[in-house]
């Protein structure tokens, strides 16, 4: 059963084809790779099916709704989640108010019930809290809870990030590039909570440069260049895909 | 966290009955006046406080949405419609008690808008207008915002200026007080001073407290998340564009409730509250607060209109707001209500450039 199913997705930028005719679909419940050189398009691929650029044409199917042309929050709240590339984290919050934002389609106090502190808005507070630091839990950093967010080291404000994308209970969770900036250790841990949160049932979509965290864990993976598909399937098939290992590795002209 | 509020409220409520008993026992129960008018300020700089620290849109527009509903107010309640009562609507309107009458400063009768409608009037016409420019305007960001916002203010200011029924550069006069309780009315009688500085004072803490809470709840949060990063809040399933339209909207309403108050304590109102000056001033106000902090927008509210309105700054009035702000800006743009203020600016002194990387209204 398909979560997600991309058809003939375009966006140019002026002149330039960013993303080309690229359709492809994730199989719920698994981990799939979006891998290619830079510039092939990964990044556009991501803001376009998380609602951040609308797309020139084709269709992006969320649980068998076309998407293509939301907003983000419309996306966010169809079950929907994202980390960036750029770590954005917002400053002047801590990393537990940080996840508590993520809480925020499953609350639903308003102005009215903000400005007079009603009774079931202080026990929303208080659930939303306790499940923030669940999930804080979950991605093993509780102990940051109270430390301002953008004071914290990059591998840290990955896991917060991620942790406030999973507050928001996806179906799909879109990963750009969680390992960048990461040490090996650091890459290592990312890969075992990746999985962690793939067995919880969430289908997880992530572009990724480091090999070989793709290969360990992808069960599927689909190989953009110049903001075309050329490849999709899985790790062992891509990692023997002559197409793939020219885009990589450079032709051979002679 | 329920404790701290309560002591907050507590802290406030007593500040405000020990000034006023402070100027009875020093018999310079004057200074209410001032202080009675630095509180509706304060009403408008605290929801501006909302706006611009909280949820990080700036609006050069707010004198705009407090001239708005101090004029209508006043507009409805001293335009007289005898000449109109032999018509259907006339006397049905004052059959049902919506239209009352009172004799003007010059004893002729005078049929008009009773004051609590159009104090209700006002404020939801000024609340719909900012509804319906609002959703256009904070798509920009920025100096773009600023700009509109101004261009709002600029076109209020002239409207009153430039016409008869607002009473051009005269502004309008003989506003009726606004009778909240039999005996307790918003005016400037001299027998109604002290009971008009709590009632200024009581609107200001309530608003104060509510929007305390406010930005201590999911939606002060979302606020500070729009403010922080637009783009991960909207990834985190926040409406941005509705929650800054709900917020302009809000402190549009918060001005405009100031502006009525404030017309009928003093009776009238004038082109001079509509003018951009004005709106710059709130800015500045909000800016020496310390953007996000709505206790120090709360104190530099009061100190500086209230110095204002006593006269200190004298004829430089106006440079003294333009001042402020500059100085604000190059020094402390994280204002002076923070604790490493001091830090800040022998930082800025020694030559460090600080003052470039934080605490910017706005981020792109």
């Amino acid at each position: 059963m398909d979560i997600l199913n991309v058809s003939n997705l375009s966006k140019s930028f002026g002149g330039l084809k960013a993303v080309n005719q690229v359709s492809f679909s994730v199989k719920k419940g698994t981990i799939k790779a979006v891998i290619g050189p830079n510039g092939a398009g990964k990044t556009t691929l991501f803001n376009l099916i998380s609602g951040f650029i609308p797309p020139d044409g084709g269709t992006i199917e969320f649980h068998g709704r076309n998407v293509a042309g939301f907003r983000p929050f419309q996306v966010a709240r169809l079950g929907m989640a994202r980390t960036f590339q750029h770590i954005q984290l917002f400053p002047g919050m801590t990393a537990l108010e940080n996840v508590m934002v993520g809480r925020h389609i499953h609350s639903r106090s308003g102005f009215v019930a903000g400005m007079l502190h009603l009774p079931g808005m202080l026990r929303e507070e208080r659930d939303l809290r306790e499940r923030s630091m669940e999930i804080m839990e979950f991605a093993g950093i509780p102990e940051l809870a109270g430390v301002e967010a953008t004071s914290l080291s990059y591998g840290q404000q990955r896991l917060v990030e991620l942790a406030r994308a999973l507050a928001c209970e996806p179906s799909l969770l879109l990963l750009d590039e969680p390992a960048a900036g990461l040490n090996m250790r650091e890459t290592a841990g990312m890969a075992d909570l990746i999985m962690k949160i793939r067995d919880r049932g969430i289908t997880v979509l992530i572009v990724e440069h480091d090999m070989s965290l793709v290969m360990n864990i992808s069960d599927e993976i689909v190989v953009l260049s110049y903001g075309q598909k050329i490849a999709d399937g899985e790790p062992l098939g891509i990692q023997k895909n002559r197409e793939v290992i020219s885009v990589y590795l450079g032709q051979d002209d002679a | 966290m329920l404790h701290r509020k309560s002591v907050q409220t507590a802290i406030l409520l007593s500040v405000v009955v020990g000034v006023q008993l402070l100027t009875r026992a020093t018999d310079t129960g004057y200074f209410l006046t001032q202080l009675t008018m630095s509180a509706y300020y304060v009403l408008v700089i605290t929801g501006l406080c909302l706006l611009m620290g909280y949820a990080g849109q700036i609006s050069l527009g707010h004198a705009g949405f407090f001239a708005m509903g101090g004029y209508l107010s006043a507009f409805m309640t001293t335009h007289n419609l005898l000449k109109f009562r032999g018509s259907v609507p006339v006397s049905l309107l004052e059959k049902a008690g919506v239209l009352v009458t009172r004799q003007d400063l010059y004893g002729a009768e005078i049929l008009h808008v009773h004051p609590w409608v159009a104090c209700i009037v006002a404020v939801l016409f000024t609340v719909a207008v900012a509804y319906i420019v609002g959703g256009p305007v904070l798509k920009l960001k920025g100096h773009y915002l600023a700009m509109a916002t101004l261009g709002l203010g600029i076109i209020v200011y002239r409207i009153v200026l430039g016409s008869a029924i607002f009473g051009e550069a005269d502004g309008l006069s003989d506003v009726p007080a606004l009778t909240l309780l039999p005996g307790l009315e918003v005016s400037g009688r001299l027998s109604q001073r002290i009971s008009n500085y709590y009632i200024a004072w009581g609107l200001v803490i309530l608003s104060f407290v509510s929007l305390l809470n406010l930005v201590n709840s999911r939606v002060g949060r979302a606020l500070r998340a729009i403010h922080g990063g637009e783009e991960a809040a909207s990834a985190m399933g926040v409406d941005t564009a509705g929650y800054k339209l709900h917020t302009f909207v809000l402190s549009a309403g918060f001005a405009a409730l100031a502006g009525v108050f404030l017309t009928h304590y003093n009776g009238g109102i004038g082109p001079s509250e509509a003018s951009v000056m004005k709106s710059v001033r709130y800015v500045a106000i909000v800016a020496a607060g310390g953007m996000a902090n709505l206790w120090g927008a709360l104190t530099m509210g009061t100190i500086l209109n209230f110095l204002s309105l006593r006269g200190y700054f004298g004829s430089f009035d106006d440079a003294v707001f333009g001042a402020i702000l500059i100085i604000i800006m190059l020094f402390a743009p994280e204002g002076i209500m923070r604790r490493d203020f001091l830090g800040a600016v022998k930082q800025i002194i020694s030559g460090g450039d600080k003052g470039q990387q934080d605490g910017h209204t706005q981020r792109q």
